[in-house]
């Protein structure tokens, strides 16, 4: 009895010692990743929120600065909300817009046959590929009568003067919100594009039985649900994306734009942490930035749980 | 992987839809794909072409290379001789992309294939923090630069992207889909370490997933231009060498497009090598909240 009893407790222990063992593998092929990403990604946000709530010049110690640095956001800094106002509205116009295109035109393109398919995806996503090729815009949008936009319109005698296109704060707002369209169609394209393919056609022809007589029902209650974690993939694309418009703006207006008319959080936080290293300051609007982006992801999983109904 | 499925007359389409989605999808691609098309007739534009009024915007009369071989001389006026640009350029995107690959696939495979504790966790944080890109973490990592002393190292370039989490992402969903557990368990039988089984078994398979990541990381290094981090001229990549030439303003614009087009050639022959495998992969890119 109990040598079968400490074999048997023998037993277990060897298994639990291999059970460490072949774990240790483990560990270490998920180590590099983890450190990494704790590193470049958890440390950054966690550092971000205890330092919002500090001064710190990345010289002197930081010094304990209560709410001061929230309540500056909302009270004395005027070019912050500015800042948030275009940010948002980038969000809610390049955000769906973008998101919209990228999947009513991989819906066309997939009813095309693969070869023309395969063209068309590359074509769409040509732009994302081609990197930072933006500059093209600013050739067109000159502001000299060389300027193709203005030169277009000159001669057709629409306008009498050139247009400063890109300083005029009326038109450069449209102008960037334009080339990040342009620039839109980058992952979640290929995804809706990948995902449409996937959709049970059986389901299609299921459909009609059940009485669905046009393309448009069938969007709605068949590819629609049927792709719901491909359109999440794609809306959290959309929302990294444009919440960082930052880098086009500056690019084509310039930095600081015309009366701010194209600065954005991410504009301003480069501009109050890497030039002004006011980086207590830039942690806050940095928390503040995380939260709207999760926010709004958080709503939009709501929002598409809502399709098919 | 993917039965190919005849395509079959499907009565719920229109004429008129038809119509319809064909005159958006032209309106589409002609607003998407002609500002390349100029940017490829310029850089094949004579000097005397440019300074035209009004300008042309597709049409160029005689085309002519003088953009091209003009390079040499233009890019000899740089302060650090060109072809360090192209190594800094071309050393970034092949070590990045190599070391991505293998960082992501190896977590991949343990959040993936196997039952370590606290997986769950963690992939939920990686697809939560898919929504914050280099942009939007670009300040708060800044310090962490200054703090490790990755200022103006190539370090700077290559570490904050391997554990970029779209390619933790990618990999992870696609083995769910596409590398049988069976498979693994018997491989394990016959005394397969976690490792062999990562390099021999799963790899293989996800081919697919690690040209997707090959495709993005070289994508991404490619056209990489730091703000704040790289100071010497010797780190700086080919980016910085475009954007000096286009500040060259509207003579130089046929050099700027020239040397934009030399930059696209890469990354558009990396994705017509992968496409086929970037659309299978992103099948599995859903996300299951």
């Amino acid at each position: 009895m109990t040598g079968t009893r400490t074999a048997g407790q023998a037993a277990h222990k060897r298994s639990r010692l291999k059970g460490i063992h072949s774990r240790i593998p483990l560990y270490l092929m998920l180590a590099p990743f983890l450190i990494l990403f704790l590193l470049f990604t958890v440390l950054p946000i966690l550092s971000s929120v205890v330092l919002s709530f500090f001064t710190y010049d990345m010289i002197n110690l930081p010094s304990f600065a209560g709410l001061d640095n929230y309540l500056r956001m909302f009270l004395t800094d005027s070019v912050f909300l500015i800042a948030v106002r275009n940010t948002i509205l980038f969000a809610f116009v390049t955000g769906p817009a973008g998101f919209i295109l990228s999947f009513v035109l991989a819906w066309i393109i997939n009813e095309f046959n693969p070869h023309i398919r395969n063209l068309l995806s590359f074509l769409f996503f040509a732009p994302s590929l081609a990197g930072n090729v933006y500059f093209i815009w600013q050739i067109m949008f000159s502001s000299d009568s060389y300027g193709y936009v203005n030169s277009l319109l000159l001669s057709m005698g629409l306008i009498s003067s050139p247009i400063l296109w890109l300083k005029d704060t009326a038109y450069a707002m449209g102008i960037v919100i334009l080339v990040q369209l342009w620039m839109s169609m980058g992952v979640s394209f290929l995804a809706n594009i990948a995902g449409l393919q996937n959709v049970n056609t059986e389901m299609y022809e299921a459909g009609v039985i059940d009485g669905i007589t046009n393309r448009w029902q069938e969007v709605w209650y068949i590819t629609l649900p049927s792709m719901k974690n491909i359109l999440l993939f794609g809306s959290v694309m959309q929302i990294q994306s444009s919440f960082s418009v930052g880098a086009v703006a500056v690019a084509l207006t310039g930095m600081p734009s015309t009366n701010y008319c194209t600065h954005t959080i991410v504009t301003h936080l480069s501009d109050v942490g890497t030039t002004r290293f006011e980086m207590g300051y830039a942690a806050a609007i940095s928390v503040f930035l995380f939260l709207l982006m999760a926010v709004s992801r958080i709503l939009i999983g709501k929002l598409l749980d809502m399709t098919g109904r | 992987m993917k039965a190919h499925v005849k395509q079959t007359k499907r009565y719920t389409r229109s004429t008129g839809g038809n119509l319809f989605f064909f005159l958006l999808v032209t309106a589409m691609g002609l607003f998407t794909i002609l500002p390349l098309i100029y940017c490829i007739t310029t850089s094949f534009k004579p000097l005397e072409e440019l300074m035209l009024f009004p300008p042309r915007l597709f049409t160029v009369r005689r085309p002519t290379l003088a953009n091209y071989s003009a390079l040499p001389s233009l890019l000899s006026s740089l302060s650090v001789p060109i072809s360090r640009y192209v190594f800094n350029s071309v050393f970034v995107a092949a070590v990045t992309t190599l070391l991505h690959i293998l960082v992501a696939s190896m977590a991949a495979y343990v959040l993936a294939k196997t039952d370590l504790k606290g997986r769950r966790i963690i992939f939920w944080v990686v697809q939560f923090a898919l929504l914050y890109n280099a942009t939007t973490l670009a300040v708060p990592q800044y310090m962490v630069f200054t703090q490790t002393r990755m200022i103006d190292t190539y370090l700077v370039y290559i570490l904050p992207y391997l554990p970029s989490t779209m390619g933790v992402f990618l990999m992870k969903q696609y083995m769910d889909d596409s590398v049988p557990a069976a498979l693994l368990e018997a491989a394990r039988i016959d005394g397969a370490g976690h490792f062999t089984i990562y390099l021999r078994i799963v790899m293989p398979l996800v081919k697919p997933a690690w040209l997707t990541l090959t495709l993005f990381a070289f994508r991404d290094m490619w056209s990489v231009q730091p703000t704040g981090t790289i100071f010497s001229e010797e780190m700086k990549t080919l980016p910085y060498v475009l954007s000096q030439v286009v500040s060259g303003g509207l003579a130089r614009a046929g050099s700027a497009m020239a040397v934009t087009v030399l930059l696209m050639i890469p990354p558009v022959i990396v994705y017509l090598v992968s496409q086929s495998h970037v659309m299978e992969t992103m099948g599995s890119a859903g996300i299951k909240d």
